[in-house]
């Protein structure tokens, strides 16, 4: 079936929740996320794939939402900033992100964390190199980046502290 | 961004029927890290966008068979560097997917995209080029099989005919045993385009391959089978002679805002010098 029409219906988990969408097939992921579903963390910027403020996390890979159309997304799994949070407790990285100061102004902090979720979902050890190649992809304007490993180190070590816990137990 | 229809084929005949049906006014979507940007700055403004994503027979895949790995037209950089396969045979090209954009861009951009895009500075094109890669495009006359050098015609032109779509793009696994890298020079670490991108291939017969884009409207191929170059021991200004006869046809922009002419032309030597003695001792890591 081959759909034709400036409108169209997905159907898309976003953090957890299913979600019935109609949304403008010119409308990307970044627009529907912002405005259909009023998930602001995710911060509008270059538009064109260089900054990284927009990265999401789709079916377990980042990418820049201001370059995926919302259509493409139908069936997909997103994650959000706002679903990184589990019942109010900030994630080993977010929190690692409070401590290390890697957070300044903010704006870009929803897109370094779902960069550095993503790289410690696929590489819980990643050496200072494959931190910085992992997020290559998104700027920090006021060049946390030094805390902003930390932060990505703190977090896989907290990660290796409350796995021996729970053997310990 | 202007209204477009979006139509995302399930099959690889609706998805020709679809570009047979609308032409010009078509625009085929995989990775969307080129095509969503001109979207939006109108730079392209398809009254169709067709989305081959969907489309079974273009699912991401890597297939080996009767020796040559077939890439589908959907497959992302990602899972190029990944493949072991890919890693064993091609590692120039592995080398040059991993170096396109983000990680963000690669878990998006497809291979088959950035060769369709044609820019004269995709990081791809120069190893694919050395490797001997094959396109394959399907239309509604039927399939084809264009070798990569006779693809690229000039900056977003190929020889792709109208109604034509790339279904795969196919690598013959080297008999030979060979040493090859990929280098580039950019502006800043970090991502950015290149101002110079190339690879360099030498095998156990003595035959070295050359390939480097960003220095002229298309990238570019040149073959030594004469020995000279992959023999480190030959005269040095013999060796010269052959570099320089490969890079004659190299013919930067002067309008290009990432480098100049002199320094591209300059940047190139030194990078075609660096791989070449890279690829040489890459075979003899090798035995």
């Amino acid at each position: 079936m081959t759909d034709t029409i400036a409108t169209q219906p997905i159907e898309v988990t976003v953090n957890g929740r299913q979600r019935l969408l109609d949304v403008a097939v010119h409308h990307t992921l970044l627009d529907v996320l912002r405005d259909d579903l009023a998930l602001t963390g995710t911060k509008e910027c270059c538009l064109v794939g260089e900054c990284g403020a927009c990265t999401v996390i789709v079916d377990g890979r980042s990418v820049d939402s201001c370059l995926v159309l919302a259509v493409e997304a139908d069936g997909a799994e997103i994650t959000t900033v706002e679903g990184l949070a589990v019942d109010g407790t900030l994630s080993a990285l977010q929190q690692a992100f409070l401590d290390t100061g890697a957070v300044q102004c903010g704006f870009c902090i929803p897109g370094q964390l779902l960069s550095g979720t993503a790289l410690l979902a696929e590489s819980p050890h990643p050496t200072v190199a494959e931190i910085h190649e992992g997020l290559a992809g998104n700027l920090c304007r006021c060049g946390g980046y030094q805390q902003i490993t930390e932060a990505v180190l703190a977090a896989a070590e907290s990660a290796d502290r409350a796995a021996a816990g729970a053997a310990d137990r | 961004m202007h209204t477009f229809a979006y139509a995302r084929p399930t099959t690889l005949a609706e998805a020709v029927a679809l570009l047979d049906a609308h032409g010009s006014d078509a625009r085929l979507l995989a990775g969307g890290t080129d095509l969503v940007i001109r979207l939006r700055d109108g730079s392209a403004r398809p009254a169709m966008v067709i989305d081959v994503k969907r489309v079974a027979e273009l699912r991401p895949a890597i297939r080996e068979d009767s020796g040559r790995i077939t890439i589908s037209a959907t497959t992302v950089m990602t899972d190029v560097v990944a493949d072991e396969r890919m890693r064993r045979h091609f590692p120039a090209l592995v080398e040059a997917a991993a170096v396109v954009g983000s990680v963000q861009i690669r878990n998006r951009a497809t291979l088959a995209g950035n060769v369709c895009n044609a820019s004269p500075a995709a990081d791809t094109a120069p190893p694919l080029l050395v490797y001997g890669a094959t396109i394959v495009a399907k239309g509604a006359g039927g399939t084809r099989r264009i070798p990569l050098d006779e693809f690229f015609v000039r900056s977003g032109v190929t020889t792709l005919g109208p109604g034509e779509l790339v279904t795969a793009i196919e690598l013959p696994v080297p008999r030979r045993r060979m040493g090859a890298t990929h280098v580039r020079r950019t502006r800043r670490r970090g991502h950015d385009l290149a101002s110079v991108t190339l690879c360099c291939a030498v095998d156990e017969a003595g035959v070295t391959r050359l390939a480097y884009g960003s220095v002229g409207p298309r990238p570019l191929l040149r073959i030594d089978e004469s020995g000279v170059l992959a023999d480190p021991f030959a005269p040095a200004d013999a060796r010269t002679a052959v570099l320089e006869q490969m890079l004659a046809d190299a013919s930067p922009s002067p309008r290009s805002m990432r480098a100049g002419p002199a320094y591209r032309l300059a940047m190139l030597r030194v990078l075609g010098t660096r791989a070449l003695a890279t690829a040489i001792e890459r075979l003899g890591e090798g035995e």
